[in-house]
Formats: structure tokens, sequence, C-alpha cells
């Protein structure tokens, strides 16, 4: 346990397991969304009462669920490299901001553009939609806050903080569409009770919502890597990768 | 396939700008995130690899041309 431990703190290790990961999560990942997308946009019924720009919940629901997420992800990495100072966790952190941040993005212009003919409106200052742009500013925050710095290290400091003042809004987003009901309906798919989506609909959405989160865990790893030759290009083990590259 | 034709399923009675138009956007930014850290990666392996090659010829790095 403690060995595994020790060797998630190793950058050579955790860029080559990152790598065979890679190899085949993202070709799983791709065919996933590829069958889901086709699936959701031609192969289920409309909605009976919104028709069919419904279908846009394919993308809308797994982008918003993923992006709140990643989040967790991004607060307990920043914890992680707070409190143990454990280089890899920060790596980690800065590793899950752009990908929340363009998933938030497109959780927000999906639901835009799917509010337009349901709703009437491009955009409302209703609860859910409000916490979601939060969301976004506090993810590009993170990424700006590591540009600002020339200190990685305090770079990394600071980010954790701002990411961890930010898990206030997490519960919100949660749970705005039932304190505050406005536009937004509430959900759909829960974990106690009954689920109010017919089957035909809800397969197609449960696969995009795990397309969604490979995806994430895809990007994510990608990320790290690049991340990790950056900061350990002076080492011996990237100098050999490097010598070995054919570009 | 639940459309009868290409043009049904373009159309989609009026929402499909909408539905389209949203696909796309995603597609656009899902392309972006997958493919920016490996252009990253490996814009890092290319420049460490000719930083190398430069030593092995003998020349102090970041000082050519000057």
């Amino acid at each position: 346990m403690w060995s595994f431990f020790h060797k998630l703190g190793s950058p050579p290790w955790l860029y080559r397991i990152a790598g065979t990961i890679l190899r085949w999560l993202l070709p799983v990942t791709i065919v996933a969304l590829c069958v889901g997308v086709t699936w959701g946009l031609l192969y289920t019924a409309p909605d009976f009462r919104q028709g069919n720009s419904y279908r846009i919940i394919y993308i809308h629901v797994p982008a918003a669920a993923v992006a709140l997420a990643g989040y967790y992800v991004m607060a307990i990495a920043g914890a992680v490299s707070l409190i143990w100072k454990m280089k890899m966790a920060d790596v980690a952190m800065k590793s899950c901001a752009p990908i929340g941040a363009a998933l938030t993005f497109i959780a927000l212009v999906t639901g835009s553009i799917w509010g337009k003919p349901t709703w009437g409106t491009w955009w409302v200052w209703d609860a859910r939609i409000t916490s979601m742009l939060i969301l976004l500013f506090l993810y590009l925050g993170v990424v700006a806050l590591y540009e600002a710095y020339d200190n990685k290290e305090a770079a990394g400091k600071a980010c954790a903080v701002l990411t961890l003042v930010g898990m206030v809004n997490i519960p919100i987003i949660y749970k705005s569409v039932d304190w505050w009901y406005s536009l937004h309906q509430p959900a759909s798919i829960k974990m106690t009770g009954d689920t109010t989506i017919d089957p035909s609909m809800l397969y197609p959405l449960l696969l995009m919502i795990a397309s969604f989160y490979a995806l994430f865990t895809c990007c994510l790893l990608m990320n790290m890597r690049a991340e990790i030759l950056e900061r350990e290009a002076r080492t011996g083990w990237v100098k050999k990768l490097a010598l070995g590259y054919r570009s | 396939m639940y459309f009868d034709s290409l043009s049904a399923a373009l159309s989609m009675d009026g929402h499909g700008p909408y539905v389209w138009s949203a696909y796309a956007i995603c597609l656009v930014v899902v392309a972006l995130i997958l493919l920016a850290p490996r252009r990253r990666r490996r814009n890092i392996l290319r420049r460490l690899s000719a930083e190398q090659k430069r030593q092995q010829h003998g020349q102090i790095p970041g000082n050519e041309g000057k």
C-alpha cells in the first residue's frame, strides 16, 4: 500500500503508467463518444414536450456532471499538495483546471443554446446557471493564477487555497435547482428515489456520462504527462527520453 | 434510425440549428482539449532533443547566433 503511494509520487513512474493507461483508454473513450453521440442524435425518439431540442441533453448533462466531478479531483489534489507537499498532486491540480474550464464552458454554451427554443431566452440569471458561471471563473482563475507567479511553488500554494475556498460553490450548484425553483429543471436522474426519464433516453445518456468521465481522465493524464516533462526537463530520465525521441 | 431522411435529421422539426450547433461547439472544444496536451508534450520533447544535439556539437544552448 505504502509503496503504491511512494510510486505515485515518482514522476518517471507516473509518466510511464499514464502512457500505458492512455494507450487503451483513449481509443475506448473516442469510440464510446462516437457511439453515444450517434445514439442520442439519431436513434432516440424526441421528447414529447420539448421535441428534438432535448437531444442537447446528451452533451449538456455529461459536461456539467464531469465539470463538477473534476472540481472534486482538483480540490483533493490541491489539499494533498498543500498538506503533504506532494509535487505530483500539484501537477494533477494544475492539469485539472483547463479541462474543467472547457467542460464548464460546454455545459454553459449548450445550455444556452438549449434554452433558446425551450425557455425562449439564451440566458437567465438563474441560480444554477450563475453558480456554473462562477465555477467557470474558478477554473479560469486557477489557470491564470498559475501563470501570474514566477515562483511555481508559491503559485501552487495560491491555487490550492483558491480551489479549496471555491469548494463552497459546489453544494450551491447541486442544490440550486431545489432551493431556487426557476427555469432550470430539477435533476432527472437520482441516486435515491425514482428516476424521471424513460429508459430509451436514459441508456444513451448514461453512456455519454461515462464517456465524458473517461474523456476527463484521458485529458488529465495527457496534461499531467506534458507537465511532468516540463518540470523534469533537467533530469536524466527525461533527457534520455528526449534523446530517443524522433520528431 | 428515428429520422426518415437526412434532411429530416438536419432540420429536426426546426430544432436542427440549435442541436447541431451545440454538438459542433462541443466537438471543437473536445478536440482542443485532446490535442493541446499532445502538442505540448511533443514540443517539449522536440526542444529537449534539439538542445541535446546542440550540446553534443559543442555549442552552449541558448547562445546560438551570437
